[in-house]
């Protein structure tokens, strides 16, 4: 009976929607507001999709302005020569090698960060022990030390690790996540203490309970912190460009950077607008890809 | 299958709050123990000393003649149903029953052979693929009963656990409790605040009152001989009628507060002049036809009809309305109006006795 009586509710509202909304937006408004959202859309995409023309271009078109609109011939000639050809002013290291050296940096970042805050969450919420406030308040100030203020020291570290030019070096001082810790803490103590306790009943000890059930649970948070580290460890620009001094080391942002060449003559543009779209290219499959998982996951909400 | 046996359990909360005050129960194999009281009286704490999930400050809990103080709740083979159930939220329900199995090492076959037998006798056949969020409460509770069976523990452990449940499905469940864990034969401990379901399920029946166990025995046993005030005006309903007086002269009776006297039959009275609470219950007072039969009259105040009984309030005539207020339960045939005076009769032997500086049963 009350089902019955929700559905027709819900019939209702869908019903009134057919005619503006329950806001009684009319008609035209809405033609203005779909106009505005698509002018908006144009906005962002058409830098893009220039990008993407240009990459497909000669050199000598793209020298010779105006850029045409439309794509050009060297779509594959252009890419082919970017990804196994290299680029001369990095020193012949072929994007690929970029792409892959990128790739290692965001996913480690974004594993290790998940990785680590997801643990000290899970002591911090579920052990007693000395000094747990203390702990928790350590890593919440360090909210106030991101890289850029703790640059130097971190670097002298580095060099004396010997982690200059290596992956690690790369990822190590940027594992940390004060943020990523706190979302988890968040999560974990709205989780019931009765599951914790079945759990135990059950016979789980700390790693079971964690390897089973908060793992699971925490599902969307983990997909949704890696699209954001992901992203925050493709685009970092600082650290790389202090760590890295060898080319093949280079991620592919320090690398687009030092493509170009104060001499415009110089700068073999095709290339460079050729190493932007791949370098775009992974941040937004991760996104197209894992937001299928977050809508998964908003839509079916465990506990 | 096993006993259990509390010894002087205690706890105390962070040194200060002293949730349970030495409280002994001794649960023979097989049968039910209920721990009934008001919120906050201690029930959970005491259960979850026995279930392992709080630590015993003092005394001992044994489970099958061993003390199991020291070991964990995995350790001490005990099951647990929760109030709020506590399913793994993102296991089906077939999972759900199995994980305690699996964590145990059992052998996958036995694992589903049990599942499935426990799914067969809580009528879950056609869930167990399903997720705990896709089942209505009472299918929850059933999952929740079926991870304690497949278990086949020593004891079986309950926190309210019909609390979430609407009237009609409570009736339902509870019965099938009783009746699940006569024929399984299962050594329980049933933590409930509804006194209903502490009369029909218990074998032994614990009345807790801030942290003590005012009470110990069958639950006829504590109907009938209440050992103290606060027993006899929790269990039952409406409460038993406690009426405050003194032993008066020879003969006469009670002296209530505000002034009328009552005379029990077949009831020892203590010494004249004691401070005593004469209690009776709403069922134990009869309508006589011929006033001098009756031992006192009511005047009735309101009238609450239910259908099969009519629970008139009031107090004695001559008596205080306030001090002496009294409830009758007449059958639901008796026409009864506010205002109204009826004579009463004291059933033979049904008026209690209580100190009335202790609370004591005298
Ligand atoms: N972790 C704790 N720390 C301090 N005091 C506690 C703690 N847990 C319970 N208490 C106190 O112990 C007493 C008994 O609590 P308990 O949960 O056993 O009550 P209960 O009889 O189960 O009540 P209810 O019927 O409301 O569940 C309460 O006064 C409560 O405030
Ligand atoms: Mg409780």
């Amino acid at each position: 009976m009350a089902d019955a009586a929700s559905t027709k509710t819900r019939a209702e509202v869908f019903g009134r929607r057919e005619q503006g909304g329950m806001l009684g937006i009319s008609k035209s408004s809405r033609y203005v507001a779909h106009a505005i959202l698509i002018l908006g859309v144009l906005i962002v995409a058409f830098p893009i999709y220039y990008t993407f023309t240009a990459s497909t271009h000669s050199l000598q078109t793209i020298l010779r302005p105006p850029l045409p609109l439309t794509p050009g011939d060297h779509f594959f000639k252009n890419y082919y020569d970017a990804i196994f050809g290299g680029v001369g002013r990095i020193g012949g290291v072929s994007v690929d090698l970029l792409l892959f050296n990128t790739t290692v940096m965001a996913l480690g970042i974004a594993v290790g960060k998940i990785l680590i805050s997801i643990l000290s969450a899970f002591a911090i919420v579920f052990f007693r022990f000395p000094g747990r406030m203390l702990f928790f308040w350590l890593i919440f100030i360090t909210l106030m030390l991101p890289v850029e203020v703790r640059i130097l020291p971190t670097y002298k570290v580095m060099v004396d690790l010997n982690l200059i030019d290596t992956y690690a070096g790369l990822v190590l001082p940027l594992i940390a996540s004060a943020t990523a810790t706190l979302l988890f803490r968040q999560f974990f103590m709205t989780i019931p203490g009765e599951l914790l306790e079945a759990a135990r009943v059950d016979g789980a000890g700390p790693w079971r309970f964690f390897k089973d059930i908060l793992m699971p649970l925490s599902k969307t948070n983990i997909a949704a912190l890696f699209v954001i580290m992901f992203i925050y460890g493709w685009t970092q620009y600082l650290w790389p460009l202090l760590v890295t001094n060898r080319n093949d080391m280079n991620t592919i942002v320090i690398a687009l950077r030092k493509m170009i060449s104060f001499a415009d003559a110089d700068t073999q543009w095709h290339l460079v607008m050729v190493t932007s779209i791949l370098a775009i290219l992974p941040p937004v499959l991760v996104v197209v890809f894992m937001q299928r998982w977050f809508v998964k996951g908003l839509v079916e909400t465990e506990k | 299958m096993a006993t259990v046996e509390l010894k002087d359990v205690r706890k105390v909360y962070g040194g200060k709050v002293e949730a349970v005050k030495g409280v002994s129960i001794d649960i023979p194999d097989g049968q039910m123990c209920v721990l009934v009281g008001p919120s906050g009286c201690g029930k959970s704490t005491l259960l979850r000393m026995i279930a392992g999930l709080e630590e015993i400050t003092d005394g001992t809990v044994s489970i099958g003649g061993q003390v199991v103080n020291t070991f964990g709740p995995a350790e001490r083979d005990i099951a647990m149903v929760f109030q709020n159930y506590a399913l793994y939220p993102h296991m089906k329900v077939y999972d759900n029953m199995a994980y305690g199995l699996r964590n145990r090492g059992t052998p996958k076959d036995e694992i589903d052979r049990r599942v499935r037998e426990a799914a067969g006798i809580l009528g879950l056949e056609d869930f167990l693929e399903r997720k705990p969020r896709e089942l209505s409460g009472g299918q929850r509770q059933r999952v929740a009963m079926g991870r304690a069976i497949v278990r086949k523990p020593k004891a079986f452990l309950f926190d309210e656990p019909l609390s979430n449940l609407d009237a009609k499905l409570r009736g339902q469940m509870r019965i099938e409790i009783k009746s699940l864990q006569r024929s399984l034969g299962v050594t329980s401990v049933y933590v409930t605040h509804d006194q209903v379901e502490a009369m029909t399920l218990a074998d032994t029946l614990v009345v807790m009152n801030s942290g003590v166990a005012e009470q110990i025995d069958t639950p006829l046993a504590i109907y009938e001989k209440p050992a103290s005030v606060f027993v006899a005006g929790f269990i039952g309903s409406p409460a038993m009628n406690l009426l405050a007086g003194e032993i008066a002269e020879n003969g006469r009776g009670v002296k209530l507060v505000g002034g009328a006297y009552l005379k029990p039959r077949d009831t020892v009275l203590p010494e004249v002049g004691r401070s005593v609470l004469l209690g009776v219950r709403p069922e134990h007072l009869t309508l006589v036809s011929d006033a001098n039969n009756a031992d006192f009259q009511l005047k009735v105040t309101t009238v609450e009809t239910l259908g099969a009984d009519t629970l008139a309030h009031g107090h004695p005539v001559d008596g205080d309305p306030k001090s002496s207020e009294l409830i009758v339960r007449l059958s639901g045939d008796v026409q009864v109006r506010h205002g109204d005076v009826l004579p009463l009769a004291i059933d033979a032997g049904k008026a209690h006795m209580f100190d009335a500086g202790t609370g004591k049963r005298i």
